[in-house]
C-alpha cells in the first residue's frame, strides 16, 4: 500500500478540523450569530469577544462558528447531489453509448460553454429572496457536469474489461452490471473530484455573496467576507478572519484531492474542477 | 479517424453547443421575474408608452419570433440594440468590441503570471517528488486557487495602493501598470492547475529511457531536466493553459468588479441588472463562441501533435 504524502495529511487535518468545528460550532459559539451589542461596534478582540465584533456589534467568533455549519451543509449537499447525478448520467452515457451518450454529452457541452457562475446568478436572480435551498439548487444545476465527464470516460475503458463481459455472459441485467461491476471500479476518480469540488462550492458561495446574490443569511462565510471587505479601510480584521477560514478549508480540500489523485493513479493528469 | 471528419465532427458539436447556450439564455431571460418594460420605461410611464416600449423590444411577438429576431441580429453582426430609440444607440457588438481589449489584455496578463509561477513550482515538485519540498510546492500552488478572489483583490489594493502607493488603484484601467495587480490575482488562481499538471507530466517523463540516455551522455542535470524533460512534459500543460485562456475570455467577473475594470464579465452583469435582453444574449453568445473556439483550437493542436487523440 502506497503511503500518503505529507501534503495529503495536511489536507486531511484541515478538513477534519473544519468538520469538527462545523459540527460542534453552534454549541461552542458564545453568542447568537444575530445578537447585536450596540455598545460594542467594530470592537477589537477582548475577553468578551475573542475575535471582536462587526459593524453591528455582532460577535465575529459566533458568526464564524455558525457559518462553518452552514458551509458544511451547503458544500456537503451540493457535492453529494452533483456526484450522484453526474456519475449516474456519465455511467449511462458510457454504458449505452449511441443516442443516450449523444444527448447527455451535448448537454454537458452546453453547460461547459456557458459561464458557470452566470448560470448560478441567473437562477438566484429568479428568486426574490434566495435562501440556502435556492443556493444549493443553483450550484447543483451545473455542478454535475464534471462528474459526468469523468464517469463516462472511466466507463468507456471499464466496460471492455473481461469481468464485465463475464457478468454479461452469465446473464446479469444491465442495471446489475452497471451497479455491481462498473460503479465500484470507477469510484476513485469520482472521490478525487468530490474532494476538489468541496472547496470549490465554498468559493462560489463567496463569489455570489460578493455580487450581492448570496443566500439571505448574513453569517455565511461569503457574507462575512463581503461585509469584511467593505470595512477594509477601517479595520482589516473583519476581512482577514473569514478570508483565512475559507482559504484554509478550500486549501484542505485541494490538498486532499491532489493527494488522493496521486495515491489512486499517479498517471492521471487532469485536476477536476 | 483522419483529420477531415474529426474536424467536421468537432465543428458540428461546437456549433450545437453555441446554439444550446443561446437557447438557454433566451429561456432564462424570459423566466426572470420583473417586467423589463418597467425597468426601461420607468414607474410613471403611461400605458401607451409601455406598449410602445414592449413593441420596440418585440416583447409583443411570440417567443419563436423573438428568437428569430435574435438570430437575425447575430447574422447581421450587430447582436441587437437597446430600446428605447435603438437607432441612436450603439449596437451590442460595438459595446462588446469596446471592452474586448480589456478582457484579452487581462487574460494574457493572467496567463503570463500563472505560467511564470507554475512552471518553476511544478519542476521543483517533480524533481523532489515525495519530499517536504514537494509538499511545500503543493501548498504554495494550491493556496492560489484556495484564496477567494474577492478577498485577495481588495487585500492587494489595500497593501499596494492604499498603504504603499506603489501601484494604480481601482478604476484606473488605462494607467500604466494598472494591469499588474489584476493579472497577479487572476494568475495566482490559475497557477495551481498548471503547476500540478507540470509536476505530474514531468514525473512521467523523468521515468523515460531517453532521460537515462541524456544523463549517460554526461549532460549537466539542469540541461537534462529542462531540455529533455520539461520540453516533452509541456504538451498537457499547454493544453490546460489553452482551456484556461478560453474561459478567461468569458471575462473574469469578480476580478473586473474588484478592480472596477471594464470587461465582458462586467458588461454581462450590467445587462442582467438592467434586464437588457440584447446585451445579455449578445455577450453570452460572444463568450460561448470564444470558449468553444479556443477549445476547438486546443483539441486540434493536440490532435495534430498526438494522433492517438483523434481515435478517442
Amino acid at each position: 500500500m502506497k503511503r500518503l504524502s505529507p501534503s495529503t495529511w495536511i489536507g486531511i487535518g484541515l478538513i477534519a478540523m473544519f468538520v469538527l468545528i462545523a459540527l460542534a460550532g453552534p454549541w461552542l459559539a458564545p453568542y447568537d450569530p444575530t445578537d447585536q451589542d450596540l455598545d460594542n461596534i467594530l470592537a477589537g478582540p477582548s475577553a468578551d469577544h475573542l475575535l471582536g465584533t462587526d459593524e453591528n456589534g455582532v460577535d465575529v467568533l459566533s458568526q464564524l462558528l455558525h457559518g462553518a455549519r452552514l458551509a458544511l451543509v451547503i458544500s456537503g449537499i451540493v457535492v453529494v447531489l452533483c456526484a450522484t447525478i453526474g456519475t449516474a448520467l456519465g455511467v449511462l452515457a458510457g454504458y449505452y453509448r449511441g443516442w443516450v451518450d449523444e444527448v447527455i454529452m451535448r448537454a454537458v457541452d452546453v453547460l461547459l460553454a456557458f459561464p458557470g457562475i452566470l448560470l448560478n446568478i441567473a437562477i438566484v436572480a429568479l428568486i426574490a429572496r434566495p435562501g440556502v435551498g435556492v443556493m444549493i439548487f443553483a450550484l447543483s444545476l451545473n455542478g454535475w457536469v464534471g462528474y459526468a465527464r469523468v464517469a463516462r470516460g472511466q466507463v468507456l475503458s471499464v466496460r471492455e474489461r473481461e469481468y464485465v463481459a463475464a457478468a454479461r455472459a452469465s446473464g446479469a441485467s444491465n442495471r446489475r452490471i452497471m451497479w455491481r461491476h462498473i460503479f465500484p471500479n470507477i469510484l476513485s476518480p469520482i472521490l478525487v473530484q468530490m474532494s476538489f469540488a468541496f472547496g470549490g462550492v465554498i468559493l462560489v458561495e463567496a463569489s455570489l455573496s460578493f455580487l450581492g446574490l448570496g443566500p439571505q443569511v448574513n453569517y455565511t462565510w461569503g457574507a462575512l467576507l463581503d461585509q469584511g471587505t467593505t470595512y477594509l479601510w477601517k479595520t482589516q480584521r473583519l476581512a482577514l478572519i473569514p478570508g483565512l477560514a475559507i482559504m484554509l478549508v478550500v486549501l484542505g480540500s485541494n490538498l486532499l484531492g491532489d493527494g488522493l489523485r496521486d495515491r489512486f493513479d499517479p498517471k492521471r493528469q487532469v485536476i477536476g474542477g | 479517424m483522419p483529420i477531415g471528419p474529426f474536424l467536421l465532427r468537432r465543428l458540428g458539436s461546437s456549433a450545437l453547443a453555441v446554439l444550446g447556450v443561446s437557447l438557454l439564455v433566451f429561456f432564462f431571460l424570459h423566466m426572470v421575474p420583473g417586467d423589463p418594460v418597467d425597468r426601461l420605461a420607468g414607474g410613471d410611464a403611461t400605458p401607451e408608452q409601455r406598449r410602445d416600449m414592449a413593441a420596440c423590444m418585440h416583447l409583443d411577438q411570440p417567443m419563436a419570433t423573438q428568437f428569430g429576431i435574435f438570430l437575425r441580429n447575430v447574422a447581421n453582426g450587430t447582436l441587437g440594440r437597446q430600446c428605447p430609440d435603438p437607432e441612436h444607440k450603439p449596437s451590442v457588438m460595438t459595446r462588446v468590441l469596446e471592452v474586448m481589449p480589456y478582457t484579452i489584455e487581462l487574460a494574457l496578463g493572467g496567463m503570463l503570471v500563472a505560467l511564470l509561477m507554475a512552471l518553476p513550482l511544478g519542476v521543483v515538485a517533480a524533481i523532489r517528488r515525495g519530499t517536504w519540498v514537494d509538499a511545500g510546492a503543493a501548498m504554495v500552488s494550491l493556496s492560489g486557487i484556495s484564496m477567494p478572489t474577492m478577498w485577495m483583490g481588495p487585500l492587494f489594493i489595500f497593501i499596494f495602493y492604499v498603504q504603499l502607493a506603489w501601484l494604480p488603484g481601482p478604476a484606473e484601467a488605462d494607467a500604466p501598470l494598472a494591469l499588474l495587480l489584476p493579472s497577479v490575482v487572476v494568475g495566482t488562481h490559475l497557477m495551481a492547475m498548471l503547476s500540478r499538471m507540470t509536476r505530474s507530466s514531468l514525473v512521467e517523463v523523468l521515468r523515460e529511457d531517453y532521460m537515462t540516455t541524456a544523463r549517460a551522455k554526461g549532460l549537466p542535470e539542469w540541461v537534462v531536466i529542462l531540455k529533455h524533460g520539461l520540453r516533452n512534459a509541456l504538451l498537457p500543460v499547454i493544453t490546460v493553459a489553452g482551456l484556461q485562456f478560453g474561459s478567461l475570455l468569458g471575462g473574469a467577473i469578480i476580478t473586473e468588479k474588484v478592480f472596477a475594470r471594464p470587461g465582458l464579465g462586467t458588461l454581462l452583469l450590467e445587462g442582467i441588472g438592467e434586464r437588457n435582453y440584447p446585451l445579455v444574449q449578445g455577450t453570452v453568445l460572444v463568450i460561448a463562441v470564444a470558449y468553444v473556439t479556443v477549445n476547438l483550437l486546443v483539441d486540434l493542436a493536440y490532435g495534430l501533435a498526438d494522433p492517438r487523440v483523434r481515435r478517442a
